[in-house]
């Protein structure tokens, strides 16, 4: 008898644990949103959007997207949202295995999966982005700005010491990302003409955080970031190119160069939440948030690509 | 009665048979997918084990390079490193609990020891990186305190709780009869010691250094925290460098599936696999030469 019971119970628990572990996201939110007519804004109107919705990719999208996902749970709180970082490329790989419902990119699929698979992923473009360079407080007080080819010799360690541009006696430390980012292709691409950055001589970070992190950290630091992480942030100085400086206003003119926009890619065509919280993004209603946050708002875009 | 008897002995058996089978099945699946470099790809086993050139293709025409001597010579640096700090203090930690007092042994240290062992390694990381890594900056006046050195002083002190558990107990398990022999010939209990404990209890202590190794060449996030991740050699113990594991965790996400930068990384995690299994026929060899000792 005794024997049976125990069966019984181990049986019980591995299906419990099992069961557990899909439905209880889904089926906990309805239950628990019972005064769901509580908040009264228009898009209310219709039925509020329910379901799940996976995101990860792009560290530089990341802040806007949970910025986003939260004023879009306000809305909608039967919506259950994971969020996740971890470079443009995890991103694509995710969305195109469908182990996620929308992956961030800061580069085309095109660039880092194979045709097929790209080309069932469909593009929503929401926003454009600025990378900007960075550097440690002390050595902006002699450097303001570098040339482009400056910038290039120095991330391909042609240049070893902020003297020969100007700056203090200080050895140059080079902080990267890994060659799967986003942020490093666009960088690479657009701030240092497709020069193939040097990587035996830079330490290399697994997201924008960490780098601007690193770079705050350690004298005569140089690292690229999205202007998003420097919205409130005094740790450390962007660095003009050929005398532009890196904000929003010279992104919408063209002057600023090194800009790209920011892809949310789904499999095939978005439905359900992931629709409804692509278009919140791309509405006017969310485009006076986003500058803000430090992205630009793509149709105020005076150049395009 | 034999009913249950046959019922339970088959339940057991194949709880036993799946955990050999998924064994194999996860060597298998590695094997599989770490030769993919060598037959797909086209590359050869030298120029992954001892080519410095690590830029591999992240797509799937192949072309790039896949030396990975840099991260191997990253692991192995910083393991032998952290074993030769660990070590003494280790085996002076295990004569203290197990000879020279144990009861204080057993009260104080043994419990202590055990608590190391229950802290995660992302803590290990994190101290290193918060204290460890400025600290080493301002003491030797360097760039970066990300360091070879760095990565073996965590290191360190992740498998110190190991070998000195193991060391102990092999130590306290040296018949007894030995040490009221030595005593009774007029040994000190320094000679008692070192020529008569230590040989005795060797294959067990020469099995806690190589788990501590195991243990330690397999640290992943703690590693990836204060070494810097450059991929370039060290050019001392003061240098940044990169290894195996910290290169999978950073790289594996964002490679994509079947290209050559993700079969590449297979590749190390098969190179991880077989250097873990060296490992354990390591100490089973030892400890079958131990229990014929004498």
């Amino acid at each position: 008898m005794k024997k049976y019971l125990s069966m019984l119970l181990v049986g019980a628990m591995l299906a419990l644990t099992t069961a557990c572990g899909g439905n209880a996201a889904s089926s906990a939110a309805p239950s628990s949103a019972a005064p769901s007519e509580a908040p009264s804004s228009e898009a209310s109107s219709a039925a509020a959007v329910t379901g799940s919705i996976k995101i990860s990719g792009s560290s530089a999208l990341y802040p806007l997207v949970d910025d986003a996902q939260k004023k879009f749970k306000e809305k909608n709180p039967d919506v259950s949202i994971t969020l996740n970082a971890g470079g443009s490329g995890t991103g694509l790989k995710q969305v195109a295995d469908g182990s996620v419902d929308i992956g961030n990119s800061d580069v085309e699929a095109e660039s880092k999966l194979t045709p097929d698979k790209a080309k069932t992923l469909v593009d929503h473009k929401v926003c454009v982005i600025t990378m900007a360079p960075i550097v440690n407080p002390d050595v902006a007080e002699k450097v303001k700005s570098l040339t482009n080819q400056q910038l290039t010799d120095i991330f391909t360690a042609k240049t070893k010491n902020w003297k020969e541009v100007g700056g203090p006696d200080e050895a140059i430390t080079l902080v990267t990302r890994p060659s799967t980012s986003g942020t490093r292709a666009l960088f690479k691409q657009y701030a240092l003409n497709g020069a193939e950055e040097a990587s035996n001589k830079s330490l290399e970070t697994d997201d924008s955080g960490t780098l601007l992190q690193t770079v705050a950290q350690h004298k005569g630091a140089i690292g690229y970031v999205a202007l998003s992480y420097l919205v409130n942030n005094d740790s450390v100085k962007t660095m003009s190119i050929d005398n532009v400086e890196p904000t929003l206003e010279n992104t919408y003119s063209g002057k600023y160069k090194v800009w790209g926009y920011e892809h949310m890619y789904t499999k095939g065509e978005a439905t359900g939440a992931a629709k409804a919280l692509i278009e919140y993004m791309q509405s006017d209603e969310y485009g006076t948030v986003m500058e803000g946050l430090g992205y630009n708002v793509t149709s105020k875009m005076q150049v395009k690509r | 009665m034999t009913k249950k008897e046959t019922a339970w002995r088959w339940i057991i058996s194949a709880c036993g048979f799946f955990l050999i089978v998924l064994t194999l099945a996860i060597g298998a699946f590695l094997f599989y997918r770490g030769t993919g470099t060598f037959t797909i790809y086209g590359h050869s086993v030298s120029e992954f084990l001892f080519s410095p050139d690590w830029n591999p293709a992240d797509d799937f025409t192949g072309g790039g390079q896949i030396g990975a001597a840099i991260f191997i010579v990253g692991s192995l640096s910083i393991c032998f490193l952290a074993l030769l700090i660990a070590t003494p203090f280790s085996i002076a930690a295990a004569i203290f609990m197990a000879v020279i007092s144990p009861r204080a042994g057993s009260k104080l240290l043994q419990p202590a020891v055990e608590i190391f062992v229950g802290i995660p390694s992302v803590v290990y990381g994190w101290v290193g990186l918060t204290v460890l890594v400025p600290f080493i900056q301002r003491l030797f006046h360097l760039q970066v305190g990300y360091s070879v050195l760095a990565g073996g002083i965590v290191l360190a002190v992740m498998i110190f709780p190991t070998i000195t558990s193991v060391s102990a107990d092999s130590i306290r398990n040296v018949p007894h009869s030995y040490q009221e022999a030595a005593y009774g010939l007029g040994s000190t209990r320094w000679q008692v010691i070192r020529h008569v404990l230590m040989p005795a209890a060797r294959p067990g202590i020469l099995t806690g250094i190589i788990l501590g190794l195991s243990r330690a060449f397999g640290e992943a996030l703690a590693v990836a925290m204060v070494i810097g991740k450059r991929k370039a050699f060290p050019d001392s113990i003061l240098s940044p460098t990169n290894n195996l594991t910290a290169a999978i965790a950073s790289d594996m996400g964002g490679a994509s599936e079947g290209g050559e930068f993700n079969t590449a990384l297979w590749t190390m995690a098969l190179l991880l696999l077989l250097i873990s299994f060296l490992f354990i026929l390591l100490v089973r060899k030892i400890s079958a030469q131990g229990v014929h000792d004498k």
